[in-house]
């Protein structure tokens, strides 16, 4: 009897040494997982600092009344400004965003609120979600071959049309989620009214996911503002203020990029400084939509670019 | 009033009130189901267009280059002497695609389980934005700081120390490094594609059910063990479609990699070293489209964009099956 319980006592020992063994070194496999996320972590966002410093550091010193509005000078000199490149920008992503925010909500709607479970709206899901991530440059060889060469000059509507096409899905897939979260009680109660379903639609259920949408439009529009690539084939860049729709214009990312591939440090200076403005104005767009949009009572989601 | 009167009055006044209910016969409701309906055809009509621009565009180069288009190392667009293959920048573009998984994909996955497994929700909030911020970043913004600021400190961190090492003995790294090349750009893609792949992991994560880390916890894991056994396995194919999405991503980028890759043309675009300069498809783009010398030029170049389109539609794709499959597996994993 006392050999067995000896024996029991001696298994005991040995299993919790085995453990305590294996736990300490779980333990430490554990605090290796979690410094390596924290280095993770760090990586992130050493580059994101460097980034935002960098471009306040070096942009600050050539910000001038003169350089936000006048024309570009020659690139030794330091002169001049990128005027017509914030002008372009902001004609060309505002065509841009007034062609595919009614389409992209729209469509949005129709998946959301019309559309069963039938092959047409699951292919319409789907390509949209492969029009998402589509390589922008393919985009502006788009805009080139169907507006450029058949209108015959590199133009505004040629940029935007490339551009929209970026917004587009973003837009259609937020409006649709948006929509999705409405209570069906809404709706009901819109139908039990007697209401027409399009003015359920626009006025009671789209108004209920207005936020929602709104932020679509924000995160397609900062994402547009950026783009350089479709740019290059489609309104060309040019030194000149807006003269028509039908001619080349500039716009900030296409600037950016010419006074970098100068060799000069002036013209690097004023590429910093040019690429300051740019996320100014898309950080400015994005607060002032959110501002509006809360003084109408409208609560704005958090924005997520990042998942488009 | 008979029965049968009064019966057809009750039918007629069913029917008026059905009428007025289903509103399908209402003129205002068909019109706007019109203006839907076109709206959602016309993303349909988008890609249809793509489609055709790209192809028909091509069809020149693919006329006078055969197959021989994507096999070919030689690019001139000389007069006479005209050779287009694309070849060289395919590898560019798996290359520097290649290196900016490797970097990006553990890392995102380490900031994804930081911010959903290990941070308090005070530090993990306003984390996760500044990490959104980094999305918001503008591309060119990004090439700009790589350009002038984060190519010294790859060179001097980690290029030339490798160099002096290895370089003398292992080909990958033996070319004197100077900053502008395949490792750069993977890197600066790298950073770029973080935050994409990182927010859907971290969102795929959170939908894992509490009860799962639950169930490890109580037989005795640790956080590691946690992960591997309850919390990956459930996510494992969303996590490879979050994947594919930055891969997506990173193949197709432009201007960013245009200004860090050191533009190599034809044959000296396979890279031979980590240290190599190269070209992507969307680089030699970029580069070439407003000076192309002729039609069979400007046709090669919107080749390259066909080649480019085919391997982000098929990365695409693949990236958005394997999410969906996780969604479907999961209920709940939407937002």
């Amino acid at each position: 009897m006392e050999k067995i319980q000896q024996e029991k006592a001696n298994l005991k020992y040995q299993l919790q040494s085995t453990m305590e063994r294996k736990s300490s070194k779980k333990r430490k496999i554990d605090r290796l997982v979690t410094i390596f996320c924290i280095i993770c972590v760090g990586l992130a966002i050493v580059p994101l600092g460097s980034i935002l410093f960098e471009v306040i550091k070096n942009g600050i010193s050539a910000l001038r009344i003169e350089f936000l509005t006048q024309r570009p000078g020659s690139m030794i000199s330091g002169r001049g400004g990128i005027g017509p490149a914030i002008q372009g920008t902001l004609i060309t992503v505002g065509i841009a965003s007034i062609i595919a925010a009614p389409a992209g909500i729209f469509a949005g709607i129709y998946l959301a609120e019309f559309a069963g479970t039938g092959p047409l709206p699951h292919a319409i899901r789907f390509f949209n979600d492969v029009l998402t991530g589509l390589p922008s440059i393919v985009l502006g060889i788009v805009g080139y071959i169907v507006i450029v060469l058949v209108i015959g000059s590199f133009s505004v509507w040629a940029g935007s049309f490339a551009l929209s096409i970026i917004m587009i899905p973003i837009v259609v897939r937020v409006t649709e989620e948006s929509l999705k979260v409405v209570p069906n009680s809404i709706r009901e109660a819109g139908h039990s009214l007697g209401i027409p379903k399009w003015k359920i639609t626009l006025h009671i259920t789209l108004k209920a996911a207005f936020s929602g949408v709104l932020t679509g439009i924000v995160i397609g529009i900062s994402r547009i503002a950026g783009e350089t690539a479709p740019l290059i084939m489609t309104i060309l860049g040019t030194s000149l203020f807006f003269t028509g729709f039908d001619d080349p214009v500039d716009a900030l990312p296409l600037r950016i990029w010419r006074l970098a591939s100068q060799p000069y440090d002036s013209a690097h200076a004023q590429g910093w400084a040019a690429a300051l403005i740019l996320i100014l104005i898309v950080l400015l767009f994005s607060v002032t939509l959110r501002f509006l949009a809360a003084r109408k009572g409208f609560k704005v989601r958090v924005i997520r670019y990042s998942n488009l | 009033m008979n029965s049968a009167t009064l019966k057809d009055d009750h039918q007629e006044r069913r029917k008026k009130l059905s009428n007025l209910l289903l509103s399908k016969k209402k003129p205002m409701d068909r019109a706007f189901f019109g203006i839907v309906l076109g709206a959602a055809g016309y993303t349909l009509l988008l890609l249809a267009l793509i489609v055709y621009a790209i192809g028909d565009g091509s069809i020149e180069i693919f006329s006078y280059e055969g197959l021989d288009f994507l096999t070919g190392t030689d690019w001139n667009a000389v007069y006479g002497r005209e050779a287009f293959g694309a070849l060289p920048y395919l590898i560019g573009t798996l290359v520097t695609a290649a290196i900016a998984m490797v970097i990006g994909v553990p890392v995102s996955i380490g900031i994804a389980v930081f911010l959903s497994e290990i941070a308090p929700p005070r530090v993990s909030t306003p984390l996760s934005f500044v990490i959104e911020l980094l999305a918001a970043v503008p591309s060119i913004v990004y090439g700009l700081w790589a350009l002038f600021v984060f190519r010294f400190w790859i060179v001097d961190l980690i290029e030339r120390p490798l160099y002096n090492a290895f370089g003398d003995w292992i080909p990958l790294f033996g070319k004197t490094p100077f900053g502008l090349d395949v490792f750069t750009a993977g890197i600066v893609l790298s950073i770029m594609i973080i935050p994409i792949i990182s927010s859907i992991s971290r969102e795929l994560l959170k939908a894992v059910p509490d009860t799962q880390r639950e169930a490890a916890y109580s037989l005795g894991a640790t956080r590691w063990e946690t992960l591997r056994i309850a919390v990956f396995p459930y996510v494992k194919s969303g996590l490879f479609g979050a994947a594919f999405l930055g891969l997506g991503r990173a193949v197709g980028e432009t201007i960013l990699v245009t200004m860090v890759i050191g533009n190599a043309v034809g044959i000296n675009a396979i890279p031979t070293s980590l240290f190599s300069q190269s070209q992507t498809l969307a680089s030699v783009i970029a580069n070439e489209f407003n000076e192309a010398a002729s039609s069979l030029h400007l046709s090669a170049l919107i080749g390259l964009g066909v080649v480019l389109l085919m391997l982000t539609m098929a990365i695409n794709i693949g990236g958005v099956l394997l999410i969906s499959r996780m969604v479907k597996v999961s209920p709940g994993v939407k937002e």
